[in-house]
C-alpha cells in the first residue's frame, strides 16, 4: 500500500503578528511548524507502515526552506518526501494548491492519500476535500480513528460535532485527520543520521504537466482584499444596579449590538 | 575553525529539546521529591533511540558523534539532572568501556542490547577506602580454574540496581600496585552478587546511587575487559570520557537555572516593575550566560577532541572542572534572582543548586580535574 501524506509547513500560530501597514503575516523570526493536524496524518501513515508494511510519501508544496521541514519527517521514518516548489505556484488559494497537488498525486500514485483536516495559518479546510474532488475518489473527513485495513477496504472513525461515524470506503480515499487523534512520535537518533543522506525531491512546474492557468495566483479565484487586525476600545461604562436590573441591562445591551437576537 | 553546530547536531539537539520539555521537564519535580529512578523517562528514550547515540550502527547504536550525545546530556539536564546522569553513566561509564576495551565476542553480547537501551549499564569503581586515591582498591578477584571469584563491595555507585551490566574493577594482583587491577563484566543476577544500601542524596535524588556487594561471587574468565592489570587504565581512559558526559550535565543543569530565572524576572514585579528592569538583575544574568556559554565552548571542545581522535583528557578535565563550578556559582545565583520563591521547593532552581553539587564531586573532584590540568601545564 502506498500512503501519501499532503503535509504544509506554517508559522508557529502562537507567535503571529501582522503587520498593520500592509495587513500581511510578519514571517520573519517566527518559527516555522510542521501543520498539526498533518502531523496527526503522518503519524497515523507510520503506525499503518508499521502493520502493514505500506509505504508512506510525503508531499509537500510550498517555497525551497520547507525542505528541512521534510528532513525532519525523514528522520521520524518516512520513506520519500517530494517538494513542489515554484515561482509559478506562489499566490496559490486553495484551489490552485488542490490542483497542484492533484497533478503531483496522479505522478506520483497512491492507494490512500491523507491530509490534515486544515492548516493553522489559513484555517479553510479546503485543500483535502478539493484534492479528493480533482482526483475523482472518495473522501473522509474529520477523521479521528482509523480502525482498519482490509484489503482495499478502510474502516475509520469521522468525529463530528454531535456524533461519531464509523465508515467504511474503498481505497483510494482521501481522508483528512485531526490533530488530536494521536501523539505523534519524536524524530529519532538513528533516523536523524539517516536522513543526513536522503534528498528531498523535487517537482517544479515543468515536472507536473499542468495548465498555467491552474496554478499560482492565475489560478486562484481567490484574492484577499484586505488583512486587518480588529481593534479592541478600552472604552468602559461602569453601572452600579441591582442583580435583575443588571441582567436586563446585558440583555438589552447585547441586543442593540445585534450579539443576541431574543 | 568553527563554532556551528553540524545540521545533524541541530536535528538532534531539536529532537532533545523537545524530547525534554515535553515528556521530561513535567516529572522533574516528583522525581526529585519521591527520590525514584525515572524508569518511564528512559523507556521514553529508548524509543528515541538516545541510549547508544555515539556508537557505531554495527554494533547497535545510533551512528551519530559523540557531540550529539553529550548535547543530549545537555538538553536532558536543564530540565532534570537525574535523567541526564543516568544517560551518562549508561553510555559513557557502561557501555563505552566494551566498546573501546572489549573483544569481539564481548561486543556481540552485550553492545547491541546496551546500545538499545534493552538492558541497561553502569560503572564500580569507588570503594569506601577508594574514591579520589582510585588505586586503592580493595575489592579481590581471584582466579580459580576457568574463573575468577569477586569478593568486596563498591559504593556511590549511578544506576546501581537499575543496571543490568556493570563494568566492576578489583585487584588481581596487589604486589602490582595500580597494574594489579582488571576490569570484569558483571551481570546483574549473578549469585553473590546483590546491591546493598541505597543513598540518601542532597540532589540528583531520582539517581540511583547504591552498594555493589560481592560475597565469592563467580565470574568466567570471558568476562574479563581487556588484559588482566590493566584495568587502571581502562578506568582512566573510561573515566577522561565520563568528565565531558558530566560537564555537559553541569551545563545543561546552569542554562536551566538561567532559563528559569529569565522567566521568574520578567515576570515578578516590585517597586512598580519588573525586576529585570533593575541593572542588578540584568548585570547578574549577564555575567551568568557569559559563564553559561564559556563552559559551553570547553564542553564542545572537549567532545571534539573525543570525536576526532585527539587527546582529550585535559580539554576534559578543564571543561568538567569549569562547567561544575559554573553550574555551583550560576544556580545558588538563580536563587538569589528568585528570592524566597527561589528557596521553596515550588521552584525548581533549589533542585538544580542541590543538582548541581555532584558535579564538583563526582567522576573525579574539582580538585582531580586540578591535578590533570596542572599536571600538563607544568610538564
Amino acid at each position: 500500500m502506498k500512503i501519501v501524506v499532503l503535509v504544509k509547513q506554517v508559522p508557529d500560530s502562537t507567535e503571529i503578528r501582522v503587520d498593520k501597514a500592509t495587513g500581511t503575516l510578519i514571517r520573519a523570526g517566527v518559527p516555522s511548524i510542521i501543520n498539526p493536524d498533518d502531523l496527526a496524518g503522518v503519524e497515523e501513515a507510520l503506525k499503518l507502515k508499521e502493520t502493514t508494511g505500506a509505504t508512506v510519501t510525503i508531499v509537500s508544496m510550498g517555497p525551497p526552506q520547507a525542505s528541512e521541514m521534510l528532513k525532519e519527517l525523514y528522520a521520524r521514518g518516512v520513506d520519500e518526501c517530494v517538494l513542489i516548489t515554484d515561482r509559478k505556484f506562489a499566490g496559490a488559494d486553495t484551489c490552485a494548491t488542490s490542483s497542484t497537488l492533484a497533478a503531483a498525486l496522479d505522478k506520483l500514485g497512491y492507494d490512500l492519500i491523507i491530509a490534515g483536516r486544515q492548516a493553522i495559518d489559513g484555517d479553510t479546510a479546503q485543500v483535502g476535500p478539493q484534492t479528493a474532488e480533482r482526483l475523482g475518489i472518495p473522501q473522509v473527513t474529520y477523521v479521528d480513528e482509523i480502525k482498519a485495513v482490509n484489503g482495499d477496504t478502510i474502516t475509520v472513525k469521522k468525529a463530528l460535532e454531535d456524533c461519531e461515524q464509523i465508515i467504511e470506503a474503498k481505497l483510494p480515499v482521501v481522508l483528512t485527520t485531526l490533530s488530536g487523534m494521536n501523539n505523534p512520535r519524536y524524530m529519532n537518533c538513528n533516523d536523524i543520521v539517516d536522513s543526513m543522506n536522503k534528498e528531498v525531491t523535487v517537482w517544479t512546474f515543468d515536472d507536473l504537466g499542468i495548465d498555467e492557468s491552474k496554478v499560482g495566483l492565475a489560478g486562484s479565484p481567490t484574492k484577499v482584499h484586505s488583512t486587518f487586525t480588529k481593534d479592541v476600545s478600552a472604552d468602559t461604562e461602569t453601572f452600579t444596579l441591582p442583580a435583575n436590573e443588571t441582567a436586563k441591562l446585558i440583555a438589552q445591551t447585547l441586543k442593540e449590538k445585534q450579539l443576541i437576537t431574543k | 575553525m568553527d563554532f556551528e553546530l553540524t545540521k545533524q547536531q541541530q536535528m538532534m539537539k531539536k529532537l532533545f529539546a523537545e524530547f525534554a520539555e515535553k515528556e521530561v521537564k513535567p516529572l522533574a519535580a516528583d522525581i526529585d521529591e519521591e527520590e525514584r529512578f525515572p524508569k518511564e523517562n528512559v523507556e521514553k528514550m529508548v524509543a528515541c533511540k538516545m541510549m547508544g547515540i555515539p556508537f557505531p550502527r554495527e554494533w547497535g547504536g545510533a551512528g551519530a558523534d559523540y557531540l550529539s550525545y553529550i548535547l543530549a546530556v545537555e538538553e536532558l539536564s536543564k530540565v532534570c539532572a537525574t535523567t541526564g546522569v543516568v544517560l551518562s553513566a549508561h553510555t559513557s561509564l557502561g557501555t563505552t568501556p566494551i566498546y573501546m576495551f572489549g573483544s569481539d565476542e564481548q561486543k556481540k553480547k552485550y553492545l547491541p542490547d546496551l546500545c538499545s537501551g534493552k538492558r541497561l549499564a553502569a560503572f564500580g569503581l569507588t570503594e569506601p577506602n577508594a574514591g579520589t586515591d582510585a588505586a586503592g582498591q580493595q575489592t579481590t578477584a581471584v582466579k580459580d580454574g576457568d574463573d575468577y571469584i569477586i569478593n568486596g563491595n563498591k559504593i556511590f555507585i549511578t544506576n546501581a540496581g537499575a543496571a543490568d551490566v556493570y563494568i566492576i574493577f578489583a585487584m588481581t594482583d596487589k604486589s602490582q600496585g595500580t597494574r594489579g587491577i582488571s576490569a570484569f563484566i558483571l551481570e546483574r543476577g549473578t549469585p553473590g552478587f546483590t546491591i546493598g544500601k541505597h543513598e540518601r542524596k542532597l540532589g540528583i535524588r531520582g539517581s540511583a546511587t547504591s552498594e555493589l556487594i560481592f560475597n565469592n561471587v563467580r565470574i568466567p574468565k570471558e568476562n574479563l575487559l581487556g588484559q588482566e592489570g590493566k584495568g587502571f587504565k581502562i578506568a582512566m581512559q573510561t573515566l577522561d570520557g565520563g568528565r565531558i558526559g558530566i560537564a555537559a550535565q553541569a551545563l545543561g543543569i546552569a542554562q536551566g537555572a538561567i532559563d528559569e530565572a529569565v522567566t521568574y524576572v520578567k515576570a515578578r514585579k516590585q517597586f512598580g516593575r519588573a525586576i529585570a528592569k533593575f541593572q542588578n538583575t540584568q548585570f547578574q544574568l549577564a555575567d551568568m550566560q557569559t559563564k553559561v556559554d564559556a563552559a559551553r565552548w570547553l564542553v564542545y571542545h572537549a567532545a571534539m577532541c573525543k570525536e576526532n581522535g585527539k587527546p582529550y583528557t585535559v580539554p576534559a578535565a578543564e571543561a568538567k572542572l569549569f562547567a561544575a563550578e559554573v553550574a555551583m556559582e550560576v544556580t545558588t545565583k538563580a536563587v538569589q534572582l528568585l528570592g524566597g520563591y527561589g528557596y521553596t521547593r515550588d521552584l525548581p532552581v533549589e533542585r538544580m543548586m542541590r543538582d548541581a553539587k555532584i558535579t564538583e564531586i563526582y567522576e573525579g573532584t574539582s580538585e582531580v580535574q586540578r591535578m590533570v590540568i596542572s599536571g600538563a601545564v607544568l610538564k
